[in-house]
């Protein structure tokens, strides 16, 4: 078996698009007219002590790589320095704040995922006015931003029905995921559309296939031969959209967090943005990234076992 | 019980039962386009004259839509707001698409080096969802159109590139363009002449539908005040000023751009898709 | 085996006649077949002669919205008739199919073990244990191991994939198989032992064959009894031999004289000239006359009865040879 081979080769690869990516992060902050220092203190009173520890935190004086690779040690570390804004380590900060994302994330997944592929799969086997229905339907879904959606459902939900709250986490778990079913719905809307039509056109490329028919011929029971020899060979063109409904989920989330005022990471990241907080800015988009590159890397691997055609080390990028 | 290897029920039926969505889907586009061409001319007031003893009043002769929480005409934002609106993707999508052909002409052409450059940039590149890339740039430049539109325009370049290098790889191997080699025609006039025109339906297509990405990027980049400038009128802009006209029950202001938002993107994706559904089908 | 009643027959097409939407005259036109147990009868014809159509009719498998009239007797039992429940039992069990591209018919994603299981298993005919033994028996029966039980489709090759199409077939223990050009997508060799496979199968399990081919010669070397088959009509029968030494029918004659042969001299390979009826135009008299050298303003009027030969001139002599 050449899978460890693989994986291994996709992890190194991974790691150097990481790298790329820490790289960009970092030297981003040098696009900024002016010194790095009066970027980093921007609006803020420039005493010279300020200045003075601003220059010590990130090594001003030494030579643009030096810098960087002493920040991307820190960062393997764990240690993204301190949040100008908030005054505390940005590590902590994050810490305090990524369970919430989290929650809505997974929460907003478990929606999409089971919408999304119901409605594709009824769409695909019913046909007819049913289907045109969902078409319709997941076209408008498509074309709602999230934070559209997030204004929309908190005005009719929360602010004129009163069935949910109208922002915040609440306190305690259970409160946590009453308060978030709205945002996780918002959040979840685009993609419920996406990935039903994913699934939809996948699976009526599997009905038109020889093997379906085949299988009817043998007497095999219809809901059997959508299950077995429909859905199933839809898996592998669905699977390949983990990574793409991930990175969404995280972007997305930082428009849903605004929009329902969520203390979590995106709410966390539009106010750093606004504040020019640039550590937490950058610790932030590299979380963002470094997950979306994890769950990639997983779908990738996940690949060849859904679908035995896929031999190991194809690319699927360059298809 | 079906037969073998028959289409499915009810696909023509939903083949021209959409044909009337496209057609409808066009005409919102033109009167978008337009309402934002003649918006200084249609617009019944300034958009950002500011009457706050009228503050949420609902549709009147005066002011047809209502006005927002700030007393501001809403019809007036709305028109104007089509225009910043449209103007950003517009951006967005020219510079994708005029970068990403040129690129993608250059590496699917003389591949080697260039093209496997070119390759691991723009996985780079994809591993930035379009919207964080702006919110970094913009956490450097401070707020404004540009560096959004910039930022936006570098995620979706790869888009474009990666279609136009397959595409031109293809057209490549065809025979005309080896007689034109023959004929000594140069790389150059062969690409301008004959491989662009080939393939530029494609790549339109492509971006018609990357126009409703960049609508709703920079629309949520606004939201979060992150895009245009604050008194601008801008759709993303109005839906964030919106919320609070919403928190005391005065939907009007917050709907309507939310409405637009999503029927313009709506249509965009319809006529691109149509497009390239098109597109699709005539080349073989 | 299981049918102590030797005498009905596995197949019993008759009068069948089928009718597209959209065709002005029906696609199946009267057509008469039967297989008896352990029989092997061909069914020859063009591509668009209906063969095909006339098999698939069978085992209920027919286009969406084709009516039809007549009855396909399958084990004494008319399949145009049977509700969905019955239709899927007959499937899992008395007839069954083999395909013409195996690549295609079996599930890249799914275990050859799953393929050739999930017809009796899910219907709930046999458990796990005793589907996967006599899933490993019939790979033994098609000359294969039961260690391709946990393989995927796209590590056999075509020939070895139709042997599985053919173990699959046999699960059920069917009275009759229905081969639907069963050696078209497969090489020459593969071709070769598909063939043999499939004779002594139909010996040892008693099962009636019908062998749908485009290719006159094979369905001789195989069958005991041939039927041509042109334009939805059934033109010409009779044992193998009888039909290829002498045949009566026109069409039968050209198509042979287009298949090339060993025995021939070179040189003699005639294309039939003319296109078959298009099914959007209504036919008067018979559907080979626009064809047929031998036409007469009779064949152009009136159609020929069916049986046993359907021409009203048939060849006396033997053209295939002079």
């Amino acid at each position: 078996m050449n899978f460890l081979r693989f994986a291994a080769r996709r992890l190194a690869e991974m790691a150097a698009t990481l790298l790329g990516a820490s790289f960009v992060v970092f030297g981003a902050m040098y696009l900024a007219p002016g010194s790095p220092a009066s970027f980093l203190l921007s609006g803020r009173s420039a005493s010279p002590a300020a200045l003075q520890a601003i220059n010590e935190q990130y090594h001003l004086d030494d030579p643009f790589l030096v810098r960087y690779l002493r920040w991307l040690g820190q960062v393997l570390h764990g240690d993204f320095g301190r949040s100008i804004t908030y005054r505390t380590d940005v590590s902590t900060l994050l810490a305090d704040r990524l369970p919430a994302t989290l929650t809505l994330v997974a929460m907003a997944l478990l929606v999409v995922v089971m919408i999304g592929l119901a409605l594709g799969w009824i769409g695909a086997v019913r046909g007819g006015a049913t289907d045109s229905t969902i078409l319709l339907t997941t076209t408008l879904a498509v074309g709602t931003p999230s934070f559209v959606a997030a204004v929309l459902l908190q005005g009719l939900f929360a602010v004129k029905l009163g069935w949910f709250p109208t922002s915040g986490t609440g306190d305690g778990f259970a409160d946590l995921l009453w308060h978030l079913t709205l945002p996780a719905v918002a959040l979840a809307l685009y993609l419920i559309g996406m990935l039903a039509r994913v699934t939809r056109s996948a699976m009526l490329e599997a009905l038109d296939g020889e093997h379906v028919a085949v299988a009817r011929s043998r007497g095999v029971p219809e809901r059997e031969v959508i299950r077995r020899h429909v859905f199933r060979n839809s898996l592998g063109t669905v699977l390949t959209t983990g990574g793409l409904i991930v990175s969404t989920l995280l972007v997305c989330t930082i428009l849903v967090e605004s929009a329902f005022s969520i203390g979590g990471i995106g709410q966390l990241l539009e106010l750093s943005t606004s504040t020019k907080d640039f550590p937490t800015v950058q610790a932030i988009s590299l979380l963002i990234v470094a997950l979306f590159m994890t769950v990639n890397l997983v779908v990738d691997l996940l690949h060849p076992l859904v679908d035995p055609r896929v031999t190991l080390g194809a690319r699927r990028s360059e298809a | 019980m079906s037969a073998v290897l028959t289409r499915r029920p009810g696909l023509g039926r939903l083949r021209s039962a959409r044909a009337p969505l496209h057609l409808a889907c066009l005409g919102f586009v033109a009167l978008v386009v337009l309402a934002a061409l003649l918006a200084p001319w249609a617009a019944p007031d300034d958009p950002n004259a500011v009457d706050l003893g009228n503050a949420l009043a609902g549709p009147s002769p005066d002011h047809l839509l209502g006005v927002d929480a700030a007393g501001r005409d809403t019809l007036s934002r709305l028109l104007l707001g089509a225009r910043t609106s449209l103007l950003g993707p517009l951006g967005v999508v020219a510079f994708s698409t005029v970068a990403g052909v040129l690129v993608g002409l250059v590496a699917g052409w003389r591949g080697g080096w260039l093209d496997s450059v070119l390759s691991r940039s723009t996985e780079l590149v994809f591993a930035f969802p379009g919207m964080l890339l702006a919110i970094l740039i913009v956490s450097v430049y401070g707020e404004g159109l540009l560096a959004p539109v910039l930022a936006l325009a570098i995620a979706y370049l790869p888009y474009v590139s990666r279609l136009t290098r397959s595409l031109v790889l293809a057209e490549r191997e065809r025979p005309y363009v080896s007689a034109y080699r023959v004929q000594g025609h140069s790389a150059a006039q062969i690409c301008l002449r004959h491989v662009l025109p080939n393939i530029a339906p494609v790549v339109l297509a492509q971006s018609t539908i990357n126009f409703g990405y960049a609508l709703m990027d920079l629309a949520g980049l606004s939201f979060l005040g992150l895009g245009v400038p604050a008194l601008t009128p801008d759709w993303g802009r109005m839906v964030f000023d919106g919320q609070t006209a919403i928190q005391h029950g005065y939907p009007l202001s917050a709907v309507l751009p939310c409405v637009l938002i999503v029927l313009t993107v709506v249509a965009f994706n319809v006529v691109g898709e149509r497009w390239a559904d098109r597109v699709a089908r005539r080349t073989p | 085996m299981n049918h102590p009643e030797e005498r009905v027959n596995a197949l019993d097409i008759r009068g069948l006649r089928l009718h597209l939407p959209g065709a002005a005259r029906p696609v199946l036109d009267g057509v008469d077949l039967t297989v008896a147990p352990g029989e092997t009868v061909a069914l020859v014809g063009e591509s668009g002669s209906g063969k095909s159509l006339t098999s698939r009719s069978a085992l209920g498998l027919l286009p969406p919205g084709a009516t039809t009239g007549g009855s396909v007797l399958v084990d004494g039992e008319d399949v145009l008739t049977m509700g969905p429940d019955r239709l899927r039992a007959l499937r899992t069990g008395r007839a069954a199919m083999v395909f013409q591209d195996p690549r295609a018919a079996v599930n890249p994603l799914r275990r050859i073990g799953d393929f050739l299981t999930e017809g009796v298993r899910r219907t709930g005919v046999l458990g796990k244990a005793d589907a996967d033994r006599r899933a490993a028996e019939l790979l033994d029966a098609v000359g294969l191991g039961p260690e391709l039980l946990r393989r995927y489709p796209g590590q056999l090759s075509g020939g070895m994939l139709q042997r599985v199409m053919i173990a699959g077939a046999l699960m059920g223990d069917p009275v009759l198989l229905l081969a639907d050009e069963p050696t078209t997508a497969l090489d020459v060799t593969s071709q070769a032992e598909v063939i043999a496979l499939l004779g002594q199968l139909r010996e040892r399990f008693g099962t009636g064959l019908l062998f749908v081919t485009h290719d006159l010669g094979l369905a001789a070397a195989i069958s005991d009894r041939v039927h041509v088959m042109y334009a939805g009509r059934i033109v010409e029968s009779g044992p193998a031999e009888a039909l290829f030494e002498r045949p009566r029918h026109p069409y039968t004659a050209a198509l042979l004289a287009a298949t090339p042969r060993l025995d021939a001299r070179p040189g003699r390979l005639a294309a039939i000239d003319g296109q078959p009826p298009d099914l959007r135009q209504d036919l008067t008299g018979c559907a080979f006359a626009a064809r047929c050298p031998y036409a007469t303003g009779l064949c152009h009027e009136e159609a020929p009865g069916p049986w046993p030969v359907a021409c009203h001139h048939p060849l006396e002599g033997n053209p295939a040879d002079d």
